[in-house]
Order: C-alpha cells, then structure tokens, then sequence
C-alpha cells in the first residue's frame, strides 16, 4: 500500500461510452499510458475532481485487462455529474485499490458461479465475470441474471450480447422490468426471475444490485435451498479515506472500505444491520 | 529523580521555549484552559483540565493534505507538507495521554498516516500528574492512574517543588534540555503525593462503572438494545461531545477552491451528524438514534473488538461536563447494564 495513500495518482480518461441514459463507463490511464494500479475483481478507487469531489468507486474492468482501468459511473450527484459532463482528455485523480475482493483465486475456483445483478449492480460485477471468462479453466458452470429498469437501462449490452453471450459455457439471462416494444426477452423484476430459473444449489452466488433486489432475492434463494455461505455481495457506504481511519463506512467492527466491500452473507448476519 | 523549585518553572518554560515549540495549559482569559504556545509571562493554568483535549497537536482540527493546480483539461498535484517542527506538550493530564495511544491505534497501523506520525515523531508529551480529580472523573475505568500518567515524561507539582522523571528517549532528552536547572531529589514526596491522590480517586462517584461484557460477543445484543430510543430521545446532534473528546478520530475530506487552486483538507468530523453517512441514494442511519447509537457502540463495543479490549474512551469527564443535555458515555453504560448480565 502507497504509504501517502490520501495523496492521489493522476490518471487521464482516454474514452468515453454511454452505455444508458444515466451510466457512462470511463477508461483510465495513467499519464504513461499504462494503468495506474494492479487490482483484484470486487476492488474499489477514490476517483476524484479537484474541487468538485472525490468519491470511491468500483473498478468494472478486469484485471486481466492489462491496458487500462473502467469504471461504470451512474449519475446520481455532485461529482458524478461532473464525470458524465467531462469530455475525453481530462484529467481526473486516482487512489487505491481499495478493499478486499470476491475470492477468485480460492474459494470460487473450481466452482459453478451464479451472478445475478440488478442496474447498475452490474458494474463489479463485470470485474469478475472477464476475469473467469479470461481464466475459464478454473471455474465450471456460469450463470447470469441481470435486470434493470428499462432494455435501454441495461448496462454493457452490447459486451453482454457480442461477448458473454457467444461464450460457451455462459448462460445470460436478461430481464427489464416492464415490457417494452422491441424486447421479446424476460420481463419481471429480478428475485422472481431467479425464483423461476431454480438454479442448482451447486451454484455459489455473486450478486450486487439494489438492496431492495438483494433482500428479494437472497429470501427466494433460500427458499430453493442456498446456505448464505455461498451468497457473495458487495456493498457501499459513504467513505473518505479508504483505509478504514476516517470512520464513515463503519458497521459494528467492520469498516467496508478496507475489511468490505465484498461480504458473504452469513458474514453480514453477524454485523448489525446499517446499511 | 529530578526537582526543581515551582518558582523556577517559568525558567525551565523559558528554556525549553528557546530551543523549540512549548505548549502549556493556560487560561484563555474567559475562565476556560486550552493548551496555548508558550510566550514569556504565560503562566500555566491551575485548572484540572483544558476545555479541548490534547488531541490537536497530533490531529489537528483542519489540516491540509493535498493541493492542486487546474489547468484546462490538466491538475497537478503537490504534497503542502513542509517539515513539521519540533515541539513539547507541557502539562497534559493522564487521561489524554492515553488517548495518544488510541489514536496510534488508528493513525499509526498499517497503512500508517503519516502526517499525524509525523506530528507523533516531533512532539514531546510531558504529563503533569493529577492531585484534585474530579467528580467528572472515571479515568480509573479504563486502568489509567491519574497519580502516575504516561508521557516521555511526567511531573508532579508537591508543594513548592516540581519534580520530573523520564519514561521514553524522548523524555529523557527533554530532561538533559533543562537539566542545568534541575537538582537530583529522593521520591518520597511523590510517593506520599501519589498515595494521597489515590485516596481520593478511590472516592470518585464514577470510579465503580462496570463495562464487563461491553464486547464482541455482545454487539448484536447490545445493538439492538430498546435502551437507545430513550436514551438518544433529547441528543441535539450537535456534536460537542465528539468535539471535545480526547479519542473521538472521524474525519471528513474536503475541497475548497482557493481562486489559485484546490486545497484538498481533512477536518474533524461527527458521527453525531446526519451527513456523515448520507449518500446520493439515502441514509443508512436515518434518524439521531441510530447516529448516537453509532458513537457509543463505537467507543464500547466496536473498537475493543477490533484493538484487544482497549475501549475508546480515556474516563477523561469532558463530554459529562460538555453536553446541553446532560447525555453522556456513563449514562450510556449504566442504561445498557441490564443487556450484558
């Protein structure tokens, strides 16, 4: 770890996608090019406007991307904003990563991975999902459950469609809450959907989404049978520092910046429910 | 064991002050101490204890951390920090002493905060052992003897002696600064001093406040306790008691734009507050309750479970004499009691 980790990095956006009316994904660089960091899937960053903000942010790309770093931004405030109003060429600074990770490396290898994801839920997801479909060998079965508000909320579509879902061994489910002319795929909201599929209890389970989703689903996983030992999450709270000092993201002993965001949820039973 | 005539010690201040920074507790002329930079004539407070803990010469209320040029599409970022100068706290008491220690707890584990280490590297505790505590005070709680503080150095002021003795290097180098002024002494008026005081922290109404069963195995009850409803019922949030505690480290980090480029600065912040937690999309702690209930949780249950039973609080009595509505971490413990038998 940087030893000045509250002193950023600067790193330069080198392209722009709008990938839904309010989510635009940001690639990052370094100002040599390369990226700034190495990162594991589920791990965060402290992106920041100097004098607009700084906040902490999922890193959407693999870490198998060697080239450079996205993050998957949906406007909500001040400093995202700022993001989606910038253009190509900017200069924003980088501090992290952040956080623990979804266990890639043990407890999820060799395993059938379910990932269900609701909006932009997707977006820490995605970190894991090339990372196994760029290490394919190590994990069995994958499922995808993704839903959002709308088809054109949908994030990462066109990967989803040109990418996942040519893969073999990778079975995408859609879903989008209402129907909508030009969709001929699922409609629901995504607890039912999961409910629907019955997934094989050999899956362990990656989900990130709103908490309402979350609730829904992990009560209609259990029902069909899933322990909450194989139910990974990731969550987020309000952080400053990202090292577990300025007190902001804390629940019961926990500090979600540097102990989080990657939760299974018997973990979570054990920490009073705040967030 | 060194002495020094009491009359004397603004000679010692004197010295000390010609060779680096000195604070010491003095009244700031509205009937209230804070530790204030030693000048010649300033003469060190008789009061227990300052109104504001000691904690700001280490985390300083604002600090700036990062600045910034914007240029176009272009930032560039510079480290502010020039070398932190060299400087002896005079006079602190027991309990803020210990408070150092927590808040190394947090600043100084992995990965480490280097300015407030930097800060911790150039300062000098001197400690000034307690002879009147007060009823406010349950320092005793938490295993603190306010007859014999921590420090790199501490003293006691007998009579119309001050007498001195080292605890760290860096005490000892504090001591070597003013040792033209100090004679060798015996201890034995420290000792009857030290016995004295102890008698009367024995009688202190505070001293008996149990926090067995304040811990990890307990959180999830304790959490959950009714107790919190009432007990946060008339809490302002106006966040006095985080202020004025010796351990209490949250901070915010905040931009503010010069006209000549960004200061990116860090300034002590409050659980007690309803934007500490709010985001774009809500507030995980919805109302004051959940807020108070963080901070005591915090002090009682979370941080001894993270740091080997050390609870957050130093029993230093500020947030007792301090809060318009007379709430405090004793009440706090008192009413939670019944949840932990």
């Amino acid at each position: 770890m940087n030893a000045e980790t509250l002193i950023p990095k600067l790193g330069v956006v080198t392209d722009i996608r709008i990938d839904t009316p309010d989510v635009k994904t940001f690639r990052v660089v370094g100002l040599d090019g390369k990226k700034v960091f190495e990162h594991m899937p589920g791990q965060c960053a402290m992106l920041s406007i100097p004098g607009v903000g700084e906040a902490m942010f999922s890193i959407t790309s693999s870490p198998t991307n060697t080239e450079f770093m996205e993050f998957s931004i949906k406007k909500c405030g001040c400093l995202t904003s700022w993001l989606h109003a910038m253009d190509v060429g900017q200069q924003i600074t980088i501090r992290g990563p952040y956080g623990n990770h979804f266990p890639v490396e043990d407890a999820l290898k060799g395993k059938d991975l379910l990932f269900i994801a609701g909006g932009i839920g997707l977006a820490p997801l995605r970190s894991v999902i090339n990372y196994v479909r760029d290490n394919r060998q190590n994990y069995g079965k994958i499922e995808i459950v993704y839903g959002s508000r709308s088809k054109d909320d949908l994030v990462d579509y066109k990967e989803i469609l040109d990418e996942w879902m040519q893969d073999d061994g990778i079975t995408v489910h859609l879903t989008i809450d209402q129907p909508q002319e030009g969709w001929d795929g699922h409609v629901g909201f995504v607890p039912n959907y999961v409910k629907e599929l019955q997934p094989d209890l050999s899956y362990t389970v990656l989900m990130c989404g709103p908490p309402i989703m979350i609730k829904f689903t992990l009560a209609g996983l259990k029902e069909l049978g899933f322990q909450e030992t194989q139910v990974y999450t990731t969550m987020e709270l309000r952080m400053k520092c990202g090292v577990g000092k300025c007190g902001r993201c804390n629940i019961g002993s926990k500090y979600v910046c540097k102990d989080g965001p990657v939760f299974r949820f018997d973990q979570l039973d054990e920490l009073p429910s705040e967030y | 064991m060194k002495a020094l005539s009491l009359a004397k010690l603004p000679e010692l201040f004197s010295l000390v002050a010609s060779k680096e920074a000195l604070y010491i507790p003095a009244d700031d002329g509205a009937g209230s101490a804070r530790f204030t930079r030693y000048t010649e004539g300033l003469e060190m407070t008789d009061k227990l204890n300052t109104v504001r803990s000691a904690k700001d010469f280490f985390f300083p209320q604002t600090e700036n951390l990062v600045d910034f040029k914007l240029k176009g599409k272009e930032i560039e970022i510079s480290d502010p920090r020039t070398e932190h100068e060299d400087f002896v706290l005079f006079g602190v008491r027991a309990c803020d002493a210990r408070s150092f220690q927590i808040l190394d707890k947090v600043f100084l584990v992995d990965p480490v905060d280097t300015y407030y280490q930097s800060r911790r590297e150039h300062g000098t505790v001197v400690t000034l052992a307690c002879t009147k505590p007060e009823e406010t005070c349950f320092c005793s709680v938490f295993g603190i003897d306010a007859a014999a503080p921590e420090g790199d150095a501490r003293c006691f002021i007998e009579g119309e002696t001050v007498y001195f003795e080292a605890l760290t290097g860096k005490g000892e180098a504090f001591l070597e600064t003013v040792s033209p002024l100090l004679t060798d002494s015996d201890d034995s008026a420290v000792k009857a001093q030290q016995e004295k005081t102890r008698e009367i922290l024995q009688k202190l109404p505070l001293k008996n406040l149990s926090l067995e069963g304040f811990g990890a195995e307990n959180l999830l009850k304790l959490f959950d306790s009714e107790k919190w409803a009432e007990l946060s019922e008339s809490c302002l949030g106006c966040g006095t008691c985080t202020f004025v505690c010796p351990t209490c480290q949250c901070y915010d980090i905040r931009d503010f734009d010069t006209g000549n480029g960004v200061k990116r600065f860090r300034c002590w912040d409050s659980c007690m507050y309803s934007d500490f937690t709010k985001m774009a999309h809500g507030n995980p702690r919805v109302s004051q309750l959940e807020r108070f209930r963080q901070r005591f949780m915090h002090k009682l249950v979370y941080f001894p479970a993270n740091n080997d039973g050390e609870y957050g609080c130093v029993g230093c009595g500020r947030c007792l004499a301090k809060c318009p509505i007379s709430m405090n971490i004793v009440k706090v413990a008192k009413a939670l009691e019944g949840e932990v038998r």
